[in-house]
């Protein structure tokens, strides 16, 4: 065992000075150096005056779009590259396009069975004597709920970005002149009252006559939209409140929506696993005929004529 | 074993109809129900994978009465269901690490509008994962940017309008081009069906017709897909999209809404274009390019800045570079790091948001580095599971990248002209990625008396098994990598 020294012996030996020294316990300077305690830092009104003024210029020159010299050469040249950019796209795009195959020729590679066959069978197939509207809802059924998905979700962003609360609407009519409604001019009332009924019923009547003449659920629904749309600016949100309000805008749109997906979901469903549909697919011609396609369009014309309706309430006052 | 090829037209058709529903609900009914259709999309996609797996084809489904090339149809193999499967995963996970957040990021009256976006997302990843047709794509494109769009504006600030503006800009600049080389396409070979498209492609590669269209087609499609999967020079819209939406809205973006489109891009490559032809056009090596150039700019970027949300957003744009190198390589091995890349991302980057959302909240919301220090000792959970994270993005064995970085050097060998720009890349990124991700767990873990009060593990049991749940996931992707690389392979080879 080694000799062990006492703590207070040690305490005065170098080695104990030095590694306490190393250890950054003993300050060698503490005692030796005159130290004064640091003075806390007092601005005073006229540096901070001054600061601030040398702030707002360094600001004002950085910011300074006219006359900066740099970005106005990293503008111009920004423009001068996109429009380079963008001539060169062009030229690329016509130099392909004039090794397309020519349009009406006979060998063209869409002059195929796909068309063909919806042309020949689509009658049989579809029941629906307008064969695009028998294209887009029986033979691509699938791409054409996409889409109305497409419409649906489109109304719910405007809602996330443009929907305010009830009571919102309320504070708004009196401080904001869309409160003045209805403005009650004269010529677009009875104007309206004439109109209205009329574009309803015409479309009503293309969508009913989708799957025999030109038109469809879309077209039709964009009609009864813009029919709304103009009784809206000839009466008020409070005469069409009466009658379509936001609880009647959701009942229609999600029924029609849910039977669109349900006979879209039996269609798939019947058609992949080899069964017949029930849906008849009746006399051609008829009104009552085109299997699938006739209830089809009257959903997604429903559908389309909520959106429309809903987009125009939302960008005029937030609100259904 | 015959109703389980109906499922993934279902598991479409649900979130579409879960999302209708949802219209009429409010928001706590929309949350069970979206949670509801997650987890029953997420089985009916184990089931397909089983399927699939097990007999190792792939199925055709006819979506009507009608085959295609007339009617619309799906198609379905091991990868597609395994990738339905793990996306569903990501996505309850990333939604549960955010739901506690979610009521003070959006106004409760909107709750129900916000899972009406999850949903529909949902639906456009399956059907942009199943689709055998461009133009379904195409429409199931359309529905992934808008709900996208809604994601990131429902927080209702500055910040995110201006992003969501951003990224719809970009996005449908995006769609454009690749509607217009859907549109070539249709032209060229007069089918919309990838089959029959494939079917023309090759003839006119044997012709030698048409060639100039072809090449100016494939690079419009996959520019197109690149803008809107944020490809190193199209990701300005990236860092603000992620870094100031909702957390659950930014590790979903991060992680599976980028992913979508690569997913149907490497569809099209496959299926459409033939990977023979793909390798032999110029585009592979711009793709190379960019996807290094990425890896590297993203990394810088990350370096740069000084918010931890917008930090690991540009992360994401140097993986992204990452897979799109894995393309660039040409070969299928390159392929399947690329594929095992995109599985390993989705999995990290949405645990490091969801965890890092857990690390700010202890800050006082404030996502400056300088408020994190010592945040790991406040939330001891999020602090762990970032320094996994952080661990995985890194690539340190027995984590994720790891295996996804030993791929892409395997895949890169394999490739003698663009062997060393790889490696060299790889190691470049890597440091990179060490030095932003280092410096902030060193962060985390720097002991501080601060003025937040700490969260202890009991106070929200949802969070810490959500992010337990990543954590695991990405060991497992680490740990067991052959039998997913297998997988990935046998999906592959039956993908065409």
């Amino acid at each position: 065992m080694s000799h062990l020294r006492k703590q207070s012996e040690y305490e005065k030996t170098f080695a104990y000075r030095f590694f306490n020294w190393l250890g950054g316990e003993k300050d060698s300077f503490t005692g030796n150096m005159e130290m004064k305690p640091q003075k806390e830092y007092v601005e005073e009104e006229a540096t901070i005056e001054e600061r601030m003024k040398d702030r707002q210029q360094a600001m004002a020159q950085v910011y300074d779009r006219r006359h900066n010299k740099e970005l106005k050469f990293f503008n111009l040249l920004y423009k001068c590259m996109s429009i380079v950019f963008c001539i060169a796209i062009v030229f690329v795009l016509m130099y392909m396009v004039s090794y397309l195959p020519s349009v009406g020729a006979e060998e063209k590679p869409t002059n195929n069975i796909v068309s063909e066959t919806y042309i020949s069978d689509g009658l049989r197939d579809t029941g629906a004597v307008n064969i695009v509207t028998g294209m887009i809802l029986s033979y691509r059924a699938f791409d054409t709920f996409g889409e109305t998905n497409v419409l649906f979700i489109a109304t719910c962003c405007v809602m996330i970005m443009l929907m305010v609360d009830e009571d919102k609407i309320k504070e708004n009519k009196e401080s904001n002149d869309r409160g003045f409604e209805p403005k009650n001019d004269g010529i677009l009332q009875v104007v309206a009252t004439l109109i209205v009924p009329l574009v309803f019923l015409f479309g009503i009547y293309i969508i009913l006559n989708g799957h025999l003449s030109p038109g469809g659920g879309f077209s039709g629904g964009a009609m009864i939209g813009a029919g709304m749309i103009l009784y809206v600016a000839a009466f008020g949100f409070d005469k069409t409140e009466k009658f379509f309000n936001e609880k009647v805008y959701k009942c229609v749109k999600v029924t029609a929506l849910i039977c669109y997906g349900c006979i879209v979901t039996y269609y798939f469903l019947t058609g992949a696993n080899g069964l017949e549909s029930l849906i008849p697919l009746g006399e051609q011609g008829k009104i009552l005929s085109g299997g699938i396609t006739l209830p089809i369009n009257i959903f997604v014309g429903s559908e389309v004529a909520c959106t429309m309706y809903a987009f125009y309430a939302l960008f005029r006052r937030g609100g259904l | 074993m015959e109703i389980i090829k109906n499922f993934p037209c279902l598991s479409i058709l649900m979130c579409m109809f879960a999302a209708i529903i949802s219209s009429a609900l409010n928001g706590k009914w929309a949350k069970w129900l979206n949670a509801f259709v997650l987890t029953a999309v997420g089985a009916m996609s184990l089931a397909v994978l089983y399927l699939t797996v097990s007999t190792g084809e792939s199925y055709i489904y006819v979506m009507g009465h009608f085959p295609a090339p007339f009617g619309n149809e799906i198609r379905f193999g091991s990868l597609e269901a395994g990738i339905a499967f793990f996306f569903c995963v990501i996505m309850m996970l990333s939604l549960n690490g955010g739901r506690k957040k979610l009521q003070f990021e959006i106004n409760p009256s909107k709750e129900n509008l916000y899972y009406i976006m999850v949903d529909l997302l949902l639906s456009s990843l399956l059907a942009l994962v199943y689709t055998n047709d461009l133009f379904t794509a195409y429409v199931f494109v359309e529905i992934n940017t808008i709900s996208a769009c809604g994601l990131i504006m429902i927080t209702e600030n500055g910040h995110t309008i201006e992003a969501a503006a951003r990224y719809m800009i970009m996005s449908l600049l995006g769609s454009g081009l690749f509607l217009i080389g859907i549109c070539l396409l249709y032209d060229l070979t007069g089918h919309l069906l990838m089959s029959n498209i494939r079917v023309g492609i090759d003839a006119i590669v044997t012709n030698g017709t048409y060639k100039a269209p072809l090449l100016v087609t494939i690079a419009l499609i996959v520019v197109g897909l690149a803008i809107k999967s944020a490809l190193f020079p199209f990701h300005a819209w990236l860092p603000n999209a992620y870094g100031y939406s909702t957390v659950s809205s930014a590790a979903i973006l991060s992680s599976l809404v980028s992913k979508g489109y690569i997913f149907l891009l490497i569809k099209i490559i496959y299926r459409v274009i033939g990977f023979d032809t793909f390798r032999d056009s110029k585009i592979i090596n711009v793709l190379f390019v960019f996807g290094l150039a990425g890896m590297i700019m993203g990394s810088l970027s990350a370096i740069r800045e000084n918010d931890i949300r917008r930090m690991i957003s540009f992360s994401s744009v140097a993986q992204i570079g990452y897979i799109y190198m894995g393309f660039g390589l040409g070969t299928t091995v390159g392929m399947i790091a690329s594929i095992f890349h995109i599985l390993s991302h989705a999995a990290t980057k949405s645990l490091l948001f969801v965890s890092g959302a857990g690390l700010t909240d202890v800050s006082g919301d404030r996502k400056e580095f300088i408020e994190l220090t010592g945040a790991a000792y406040r939330n001891i959970c999020a602090g762990l599971a970032f320094t996994v994270g952080s661990l995985a993005m890194v690539g340190i064995p027995v984590f994720s990248g790891f295996v996804s970085k030993l791929l892409f050097s395997q895949a890169a060998v394999q490739n003698a002209h663009k062997l060393l720009p790889t490696l060299i890349a790889l190691a470049i990124s890597t440091i990179l990625n060490t030095i932003y991700f280092m410096k902030t767990v060193i962060r985390i873990y720097t002991p501080v008396k601060s003025k937040y009060t700490s969260v202890s593990v009991k106070e929200n049991p949802l969070y810490v098994i959500t992010l337990l749940c990543f954590v695991v996931l990405n060991i497992v992707l680490g740990m067991w990598s052959q039998p997913i690389t297998d997988w990935i392979a046998q999906g592959l080879s039956v993908f065409a």
